[in-house]
């Protein structure tokens, strides 16, 4: 406190008042620079442990029976595997993918391309609107649509069902990521087009698609990694099955997420076992998705 | 320079161009219209098909349905028989994201100063890449490791310790701890939102000015000092709207909490006791359920669907405030 003690001391050399408050104001940010780092530590420990105790157990689950065979009927009992699951999800995310792309790109090459439309707005609004939605309200919805059939047309729990449910969440995922990818492309390369005498048509489909096709590619397999995920709208939807399913409509289907979900609640170690398993099959395909998806999108980004 | 141009026409009438080239141009247009509004047609249906399933049950209910605790459902498959109210798995889906919500914010918003203003280069591209990983585990995934590993092994004994130190004069943290609760699911919420607000709040935290942030260093502010009166005033309303979204997220996630929260129908009288919420409700009982039981569950939805595009519709417009659409990966 006292002025000789200060002079006394081999800190830096003395402003008086303001030399105390720069060394207050030097620990402070230090202090906080750690707290700041303390916050990344906490936010890195949960991926970390998610890792290992997945790829741990996982691997210590997984063996060439559980991938090559279905499901065993019973939970008590070790064996079996769960190949039904691995077709259904890769089944229902094929069909998913087939309706969400076309229209998640055709909806976003519309907002981007005919901006002046009045609709666009709308749509761009909407879009993400329905990113927020729940997507066990999705599954609630084509529940009641296409299982129960709202409108006269029913397909009982099925392929079909789970595989639309899934392509609903993906539309706005393709659609998002799709719009933000075509505002890159570049307008001299339109009005070159435009130069040669191409039409709208021509210039988007020949032009603008082709040159954003990596990023493209890139935002519906990231849709196709959060679909292949999903547990909750395939609930209501695929129900679940034990076998191979073939079948489109009418026949319940299975899901890795959804077998997942059905043992790892249950009370009996073996399905435990099986359950650590899946969880590494499933994270395995979404990582291998969602890094293939990267790699697409860092290889070959349009020059601003 | 407005280069995509606003009419139809080409520039000038090349020999390529034909009357059928023409009116292929309008059926393009046309075909890309009707796929921007499937997304109209799709979000209307949704609320109308939903609506009309669940209709008698909220004709029986009124707003019971949502201030009612009482949830005993029936077996009829044409009539109402059963009592519905679902203020127990309001309160649940409530608490839990809210819980999340507490935890998650600052750790965000911690992460994403340092990420944007304090990590060199190169520890920046991997740091923010594996929180990004965060967004990829699938929720039946964060279910199985929080059921059979983290609630359980490493949350347990915080809970307790919580419970015995802070529930002693906090009423709502008191004991006794049952594995399975609240607090169990709003932590695990909270790790599943933290990637959307990070990126949302990093986003907005890197669009600070390079000019004030010198004019702050030329004044002899420390990087804190710069960080606090900066970056974080000018990334508040950015903040605000990840929130939202993160809160949007938490309200509309099903597995991972139904697993988590500990199925209990009751409104507990602490964090530390097992409930449910209303995805968890629907996805558990589901299956199982009697026809009128399903209306009611429908319903359910219809009343988390609102809640959830509320707070969606509103994040996007406090983001859209402050500076264009939310993007990246992490947020769609």
């Amino acid at each position: 406190m006292s002025a000789p003690a200060r002079l006394a001391s081999t800190e830096a050399p003395s402003l008086g008042v303001f030399g105390r408050l720069a060394r207050r104001r030097k620990r402070r940010d230090r202090m906080m620079t750690a707290v700041l780092l303390v916050a990344v530590i906490l936010a890195l420990v949960p991926i970390i442990l998610i890792l290992i105790e997945v790829i741990r157990r996982g691997i210590g689950a997984m063996n060439w029976e559980f991938l090559t065979s279905t499901q065993i009927f019973s939970q008590r009992r070790e064996g079996g595997g769960y190949l039904n699951g691995l077709v259904g999800t890769l089944y229902m995310v094929t069909i998913a993918t087939l309706v969400a792309v076309p229209l998640g790109v055709g909806s976003a090459t519309y907002v981007v391309e005919y901006k002046d439309a009045r609709l666009v707005p709308f749509i761009q609004f909407f879009t993400d609107v329905m990113t927020g939605v729940p997507s066990i309200f999705i599954g609630l919805y084509i529940y009641t649509l296409l299982v129960q059939g709202n409108i006269g047309l029913s397909v009982g729990f099925s392929t079909l069902a789970g595989g639309l449910a899934l392509s609903l969440l993906m539309i706005p995922i393709v659609a998002r990521s799709s719009e933000e990818v075509l505002r890159l492309v570049p307008d001299d390369l339109r009005n070159a087009a435009y130069g040669l005498g191409a039409r709208r048509w021509q210039v988007v489909t020949q032009i603008v698609l082709p040159t954003a096709r990596s990023g493209l590619i890139t935002g519906s397999m990231l849709a196709i990694g959060r679909a292949a995920g999903e547990t909750a709208p395939l609930l209501l939807t695929a129900l679940g099955a034990f076998t191979v399913v073939p079948q489109l409509v009418n026949a319940p289907q299975s899901a890795l997420p959804l077998i997942i979900y059905n043992e790892a609640r249950g009370p009996f170690e073996a399905a435990h076992a099986r359950a650590w398993a899946g969880a590494l099959e499933l994270m395995l395909l979404v990582l291998l998705v969602t890094i293939v998806a990267r790699a697409i999108g860092r290889g070959t980004e349009i020059e601003q | 320079m407005t280069a995509a141009r606003d009419d139809d026409r080409p520039l000038a009438r090349l020999p390529l161009s034909s009357a059928r080239s023409s009116s292929a141009d309008r059926w393009f247009r046309w075909l890309l219209a009707a796929a921007g509004a499937s997304v109209l047609l799709i979000l209307a249906t949704m609320l109308i098909s939903t609506s009309i399933d669940s209709w008698p049950v909220f004709q029986k209910e009124g707003f019971g349905f949502m201030t009612g605790t009482t949830w005993d459902p029936g077996t009829s498959r044409t009539e109402v028989t059963g009592e519905y109210g679902a203020l127990s798995f309001i309160v649940g889906t409530l608490v839990t994201s809210g819980i999340a919500l507490v935890i998650a914010v600052p750790l965000a918003i911690g992460t994403a100063m340092y990420l944007t203003h304090v990590a060199s280069r190169r520890v920046k591209n991997p740091l923010t890449y594996a929180i990004e990983l965060l967004a990829a585990v699938p929720s039946v995934v964060y279910g199985l490791w929080g059921l059979l590993f983290f609630v359980p092994v490493v949350l347990r004994p915080a809970m307790d310790l919580i419970a015995q130190t802070l529930g002693s004069f906090i009423p709502f943290l008191a004991g006794p701890v049952v594995t399975y609760n609240y607090f169990a699911a709003g932590v695990v919420l909270s790790i599943m939102i933290l990637p959307i607000i990070t990126a949302v709040t990093r986003e907005v935290m890197a669009k600070t000015p390079d000019s004030e942030i010198q004019a702050a260093y030329g004044l002899g502010a420390t990087r804190w000092e710069m960080l606090r009166f900066i970056v974080l005033p000018r990334a508040r309303p950015g903040i605000i709207g990840a929130t939202m979204l993160g809160l949007g997220r938490a309200l509309g996630e099903t597995i991972a909490v139904a697993m988590l929260i500990g199925g209990s129908k009751q409104i507990p009288d602490t964090i530390f006791l097992g409930g449910q919420s209303m995805a968890g409700i629907i996805a558990v009982t589901f299956q199982e359920a009697a026809p009128e039981n399903v209306k009611a569950l429908i319903g359910v939805g219809v009343v988390l669907f609102v809640i959830t595009v509320f707070v969606n519709m509103v994040a996007r417009a406090i983001v859209m405030l402050t500076g264009g659409r939310v993007t990246g990966d992490a947020s769609i």
